[in-house]
C-alpha cells in the first residue's frame, strides 16, 4: 500500500514537472501581455526603477523570466534604439554583435554597435537578480542550482523564503539539498522556538555545520545579553567551539595548500635554473627573461587561435619550450661559450642579455601588460566544504610543476643526453676524452634549462601579469630556491621550493606578506651560513 | 698634427652645438617631461608622457604660447626614485625647462620636491595621492584623499550599507597615509576597530591566496563587507583573479579601488571584475562632447583604436591647459609670475563642469564612482552633485587637522596653522 502511494506520488510529480515545462514552452513563444507591458518600460528605466520592474516581472512572469534574468545578470541584455525591442546580445568570434531573442534564443541577426543600447545593471540589481533566479531555481532548477539557492536563503530566513523552502521540499529534493533545508528549519527553530528541548534539538542539528550563517547565528546567540535560557546558551557555546575547531583545522589545510601552491610556482621558476646554474654552473641572469618569453609565447598562441582558447595552453607548452629553448641555445652559442670559466663576466653578460630581451619585448609588444585569457577549465574552485576550497588554476599548476619535475628527472637520469650532461658537468675533460661532444652538450643543456623556463612561463601567465618585468620578479626567488636546495641537485630544488613556499604561507597570516618575505630571507641567510652547500649538497669528487 | 686637427674639430663641433641649443632655447618654451619610460612604472607613466607630447603638439598647432613654439624635453627616470631627483635637476639646470610635467608614485614626487624647491622650478603632478603636502613649486592636479577616498567610503556606507571594511594596500606612502585617514574617518563614523582589517603587500605582489582567503573569512561574519583597495599597479590583476577564483563576487564583497582605471583594465580579462568599483574624477565612458573629442584625439595621436584614456591623463590635460592659460595671463614663463597667475585659473573638465585651481595648489573637481563593465570601461553609478575642492591637509588626521595651505598673500604658506596663526614650516 505504502509503495503504491509512493509510486502514485512519483507519477504525480513527474506529471507536474512535465506540465510546468510544457506550459513554459508554450508561453515562451508568446510573452504574456502583463509581462510585455513591464518589459516595455525597461529601456527607459533608471537603475532604481529597473529594480522595481524586475520585482514585478518575477511576480507576473514567474519561472519563465529566468532566461531574461540570466541575460541581465550577465550584462548581455540590450534594446534596439529605434524599435525598442529587447534582445540578448553577444559577440561572436569575428567580433560582430549577434542579437538573440531573450526567451526563445532565436537569432535576430547582426546588430550595429550604435543601434543598440545596454540595459544597465549595478551591484544591487545583480544581487536582486541572483536572488530572483535562486527563488526560481529552488523549484525548477538542477541539483546544484537548488543547493546554491538554499545556501543563499540561509542568510535571509524570512517567512517568505521559508515558505519557498517548504514548497521546494514538497516537490521533492535530493538528500543533500534536503539536509540543507532541514538545517534552515533548525536555524528557524533555534531563533523562534519556544521550548528549551526544541531549541537544543535544533542546536544538535547545527552542531557540525560549517556554513557561515550557522556560525554567525550561534555567535549572535552566545553574545546575546537578553538570552535567558542558560542551557541553550551553553549548548550553543559548545557547538560554536566545535565548529571553530573544525574551521581551524581546515584553515591549516588551506594554509598548507597555499604553501604547496606557492612552492610549485617557486619550483617551476627555479627548475630551469637548477639545470643552467645547478648542473652547468652558469650564473644566468637572463633566466627570468626565458620565463617571460614563455609567457609571451602563450599570449601569441592565444592571439593565433582565438577560437579555441580552451586548448591554447596545451599548444603553448611545447611552443614556449621551443621558443625559450632556441633563444637559450643562441645565447649559449653566441655569448656564454666564449666566457667559460669566467663567472663574473658571464653574470654581467647574461644580465645585459636580460635587459636587451626586456627592451626588445617592450618595443615589439609595448610596455603594457598583455592579456592572457584563462581557459574555462582553469577558473573557479573546487569546494570541498563551505570553508575549504581549492582553486583550479593553483591545483593544475601544482600538478603541472610536479609533472615537469618528473619529466626532467627522467630525461637527466634515463636519456643519453642526460648521461652526457652529467658526465660533462662532473668532469669536462674526461668526458671530452671519452668522445662526448662537450660543446654540443653544453648548448643542449642550456637549451633544455631555458626551454623548461619557458614552460614555467606558460604556467605563470595564468597567475600573474604578462609584461616585460615578469622575469625580474622571479629571478631572485629562483636563485634562492636553487641555492637553498643545493646547487646541482634537482631533488634539492623540489624540496627547497616547497619548503620555502610552505614556510612563507604559514608565516603570512601572523606577520603579513611583507614581513613574511623578510623573515624567510633572513632565515635563509642564516641557513646558508651554517650549510653553505644547501639542503642536499653534492658529494664526492664532482663537488670539488 | 692629425690628432691636433681632430681635437680642434671636436672642440668646434661642441662649441656650435652649445650655441645652437642656446639659440633654440631663446625661440622655444621648453616643457620637461619627467615620466618613467622603463621599469615597473613604465606601464602607467608612458601614457602620461604621450599625453604631454600630444598636448604640446596641439598647442603648437594653435600657434604655441606667447608667439613661441613649445618644445618637449623627455627624460627617463626609469622608475628609480633617486634618479627622479637627478633627472629633475638635469631638466632645470641643463635643459632650463620652464615647466615640468611628471612623477607618478608619491615617493618619486618626494624625491623631486627638494630639487624643484631649491632651483625654483615649476612642476605639475597629475596623479591621485595621499595629500599632506603643498609646495609653492608644485601644482597637484590629481585627487587628494577627500576627492577620491572619502567620497568612495561615503558611497559604500550610504548606498551599499557596508559595515565591515578591509583596507588593502601596497606597502608604501600613499596607501599607508590614505588608510590612516580612512581609518580615522571610519572611526569617526562609529565603525568599531574590529570591523576594520588593514593589510599591506609588497609591490607587484602576485600570490594573493591567503589574503583573499582572509578577506573571505572576514566577510563571512554576517555583516556587509567591502574592500577599499589602494593596491597599486599590476598587482591588481592577480588580486582580482584570485577573488574571482575563490568565488568572491562583487555582490558579496565589492572592491572599490583608487588605482584601477581604464588603462590598468586594458591588459586583462575583465570578466571576473565586473561589478567591482573604482573612484575617480574622470572616466572615459562619461558622455560629453569635449571628452569624445579628447578620446578621438588620443586614439589618433597614438595610432591605436584600442587605447583608452584615464584619470591621470585628464589631470595632465587640465594641468597643461591651465599652465598655458596662466602663461598667457602672466605674459611670461617666469615661475613666480606663472605660479601667482595659476591660482584661480579655471578650465573645463572633460566630464563637464569646470575645474578651478585653488589657493592650496589643488583642484576643485567632481568625483565619480564607476562599476567595472565587461568591456573594461566604467559605468558611473554615483557622482557628487558639485565639484569638491582638494584638501592639501586632511581634516581627519590629528597632525594636520589645523593646517591649511594658502599660496596667496598675505599667508603664502604650504602648511599654515589656523590655530597658532603661524606658518609651521614643517613641510615634508
Amino acid at each position: 500500500m505504502k509503495q503504491f502511494l509512493r509510486s502514485v506520488s512519483l507519477v504525480l510529480t513527474c506529471l507536474l514537472v512535465v506540465l510546468s515545462t510544457g506550459s513554459a514552452l508554450a508561453q515562451s513563444q508568446a510573452v504574456p501581455p502583463a509581462v510585455e507591458e513591464v518589459l516595455q518600460k525597461l529601456p527607459e528605466a533608471s537603475l532604481r526603477e529597473t529594480g522595481e520592474l524586475v520585482q514585478q516581472l518575477e511576480q507576473v512572469g514567474g519561472a519563465e523570466m529566468r532566461p531574461l534574468f540570466e541575460t541581465m545578470l550577465a550584462g548581455d541584455l540590450y534594446f534596439h534604439k529605434t524599435s525598442g525591442e529587447l534582445m540578448a546580445v553577444q559577440k561572436n568570434i569575428a567580433g560582430e554583435l549577434i542579437g538573440r531573442d531573450v526567451f526563445t534564443g532565436a537569432e535576430l541577426g547582426v546588430q550595429g554597435r550604435r543601434d543598440i543600447k545596454k540595459i544597465r545593471v549595478n551591484n544591487r540589481l545583480r544581487g536582486q537578480l541572483r536572488d530572483a533566479i535562486g527563488r526560481i531555481d529552488l523549484l525548477h532548477g538542477s541539483e546544484a542550482e537548488k543547493r546554491t539557492a538554499v545556501l543563499a536563503i540561509l542568510d535571509d530566513l524570512s517567512a517568505n523564503n521559508l515558505s519557498l523552502l517548504q514548497s521546494a521540499a514538497d516537490v521533492g529534493v535530493s538528500k543533500s539539498v534536503g539536509d540543507l533545508i532541514e538545517l534552515a528549519n533548525a536555524m528557524v527553530r533555534l531563533r523562534d522556538g519556544s521550548t528549551t528541548d526544541d531549541r537544543l534539538a535544533a542546536i544538535a542539528l547545527m552542531d557540525d555545520r560549517l556554513e557561515a550563517p550557522v556560525r554567525n547565528q550561534l555567535r549572535r546567540l552566545v553574545d546575546d545579553e537578553n538570552e535567558q535560557d542558560a542551557a541553550v546558551k551553553a549548548a550553543a557555546q559548545e557547538a560554536l567551539e566545535n565548529i571553530t575547531e573544525r574551521i581551524e583545522f581546515y584553515g591549516q589545510m588551506e594554509q598548507l595548500f597555499f604553501g604547496l601552491s606557492l612552492g610549485s610556482v617557486l619550483l617551476l621558476a627555479a627548475i630551469g635554473l637548477a639545470i643552467t646554474f645547478g648542473v652547468m654552473g652558469v650564473i644566468n641572469m637572463a633566466h627570468g627573461e626565458m620565463i617571460m618569453l614563455g609567457a609571451y609565447t602563450t599570449y601569441v598562441i592565444q592571439q593565433l587561435m582565438p577560437a579555441s582558447i580552451e586548448y591554447s595552453l596545451l599548444v603553448a607548452v611545447p611552443a614556449a619550450f621551443l621558443v625559450s629553448g632556441s633563444v637559450g641555445v643562441l645565447i649559449e652559442r653566441g655569448v656564454i661559450r666564449h666566457l667559460q670559466g669566467r663567472p663574473l663576466e658571464t653574470l654581467l653578460a647574461t644580465f645585459g642579455i636580460s635587459l636587451i630581451l626586456q627592451q626588445a619585448v617592450r618595443s615589439i609588444f609595448s610596455p603594457l601588460n598583455m592579456q592572457v585569457v584563462t581557459p574555462e577549465w582553469m577558473s573557479g574552485s573546487l569546494a570541498i566544504n563551505p570553508v575549504f576550497s581549492v582553486t583550479y588554476n593553483r591545483l593544475y599548476i601544482l600538478l603541472f610543476a610536479l609533472a615537469v619535475f618528473v619529466t626532467l628527472l627522467t630525461i637527466l637520469k634515463k636519456s643519453s643526453l642526460g648521461l652526457n650532461v652529467r658526465a660533462v658537468s662532473q668532469n669536462r675533460d674526461m668526458a671530452k676524452a671519452m668522445g662526448v661532444r662537450t660543446e654540443m652538450v653544453d648548448a643542449m643543456t642550456f637549451g633544455l634549462g631555458s626551454g623548461i623556463a619557458g614552460v614555467a612561463g606558460v604556467a605563470l601567465s595564468q597567475l600573474t601579469n604578462v609584461g616585460p618585468n615578469l622575469g625580474q620578479s622571479y629571478i631572485i626567488d629562483s636563485f634562492m630556491v636553487v641555492v637553498f636546495g643545493g646547487v646541482g641537485n634537482l631533488l634539492g630544488t623540489l624540496v627547497g621550493g616547497f619548503s620555502l613556499g610552505v614556510a612563507n604561507k604559514f608565516l603570512e597570516p601572523a606577520t603579513g606578506a611583507v614581513l613574511a618575505n623578510i623573515i624567510v630571507l633572513v632565515c635563509l641567510i642564516l641557513f646558508i651560513q651554517k650549510r653553505p652547500k644547501g639542503l642536499f649538497p653534492q658529494r664526492g669528487r664532482a663537488a670539488e | 698634427m692629425q690628432l691636433k686637427k681632430f681635437v680642434a674639430g671636436l672642440a668646434f663641433a661642441a662649441g656650435t652645438s652649445v650655441i645652437s641649443t642656446v639659440a633654440l632655447a631663446a625661440e622655444t618654451i621648453k616643457v620637461g617631461v619627467l615620466h618613467s619610460l622603463s621599469g615597473t612604472m613604465a606601464i602607467s607613466e608612458t601614457t602620461l608622457k604621450d599625453t604631454v607630447l600630444m598636448m604640446v603638439d596641439e598647442q603648437n598647432r594653435k600657434g604655441g604660447l606667447l608667439g613661441k613654439k613649445l618644445e618637449a624635453v623627455v627624460v627617463d627616470p626609469a622608475s628609480d626614485w633617486p634618479l627622479f631627483a637627478e633627472k629633475a635637476r638635469e631638466l632645470l639646470t641643463k635643459e632650463k625647462v620652464d615647466v615640468i610635467f611628471g612623477c607618478w608614485t608619491s615617493v618619486s614626487r618626494k624625491s623631486v620636491l627638494p630639487v624643484v624647491e631649491e632651483l625654483n622650478g615649476l612642476m605639475f603632478y597629475p596623479v591621485q595621492y595621499e595629500g599632506e603636502e603643498s609646495s609653492k613649486n608644485v601644482f597637484y592636479t590629481g585627487a587628494s584623499p577627500n576627492q577620491q577616498a572619502i567620497p568612495a567610503v561615503d558611497y559604500l556606507m550610504s548606498d551599499l550599507e557596508v559595515d565591515r571594511w578591509v583596507l588593502a594596500g601596497t606597502d608604501y606612502v600613499y596607501p599607508r597615509t590614505t588608510n590612516k585617514i580612512l581609518e580615522a574617518y571610519l572611526e569617526s563614523k562609529g565603525v568599531a576597530k574590529e570591523d576594520i582589517m588593514i593589510n599591506y603587500t609588497p609591490f607587484g605582489h602576485s600570490d594573493w591566496q591567503s589574503i583573499v582567503s582572509d578577506i573571505k573569512k572576514f566577510g563571512s561574519a554576517g555583516k556587509k563587507t567591502a574592500v577599499v583597495s589602494t593596491i597599486n599597479g599590476d598587482a591588481n590583476v592577480p588580486f582580482y583573479k584570485e577573488l574571482a577564483n575563490q568565488g568572491v563576487s562583487s555582490e558579496d564583497i565589492p572592491v572599490v579601488a583608487f588605482s584601477v582605471g581604464e588603462e590598468e583594465l586594458s591588459g586583462i580579462d575583465t570578466g571576473p571584475l565586473v561589478g567591482h568599483l573604482a573612484a575617480w574624477n574622470y572616466f572615459q565612458g562619461i558622455d560629453s562632447e569635449s571628452n569624445d573629442y579628447f578620446v578621438q584625439q588620443w586614439k589618433k595621436f597614438i595610432g591605436d583604436e584600442k587605447r583608452v584614456t584615464n584619470d591621470p591623463m585628464e589631470a595632465t590635460y587640465i594641468g597643461f591647459n591651465m599652465w598655458a592659460k596662466a602663461v598667457e595671463k602672466a605674459g611670461t614663463t617666469d615661475v613666480d609670475a606663472v605660479e601667482q597667475a595659476m591660482i584661480g585659473i579655471e578650465f573645463p573638465n572633460l566630464t563637464g563642469g569646470t575645474a578651478k585651481m585653488n589657493k592650496n595648489h589643488h583642484l576643485s573637481k567632481p568625483v565619480f564612482i564607476g562599476e567595472i563593465q565587461d568591456d573594461g570601461q566604467f559605468e558611473v553609478v554615483w557622482a557628487t552633485d558639485d565639484v569638491v575642492a582638494g584638501d592639501a591637509w586632511s581634516d581627519f588626521l590629528p597632525g594636520s587637522k589645523d593646517l591649511i595651505a594658502d599660496w596667496t598673500a598675505p599667508i603664502k604658506c604650504g602648511n599654515y596653522n589656523t590655530k597658532s596663526k603661524a606658518c609651521s614650516g614643517q613641510a615634508e
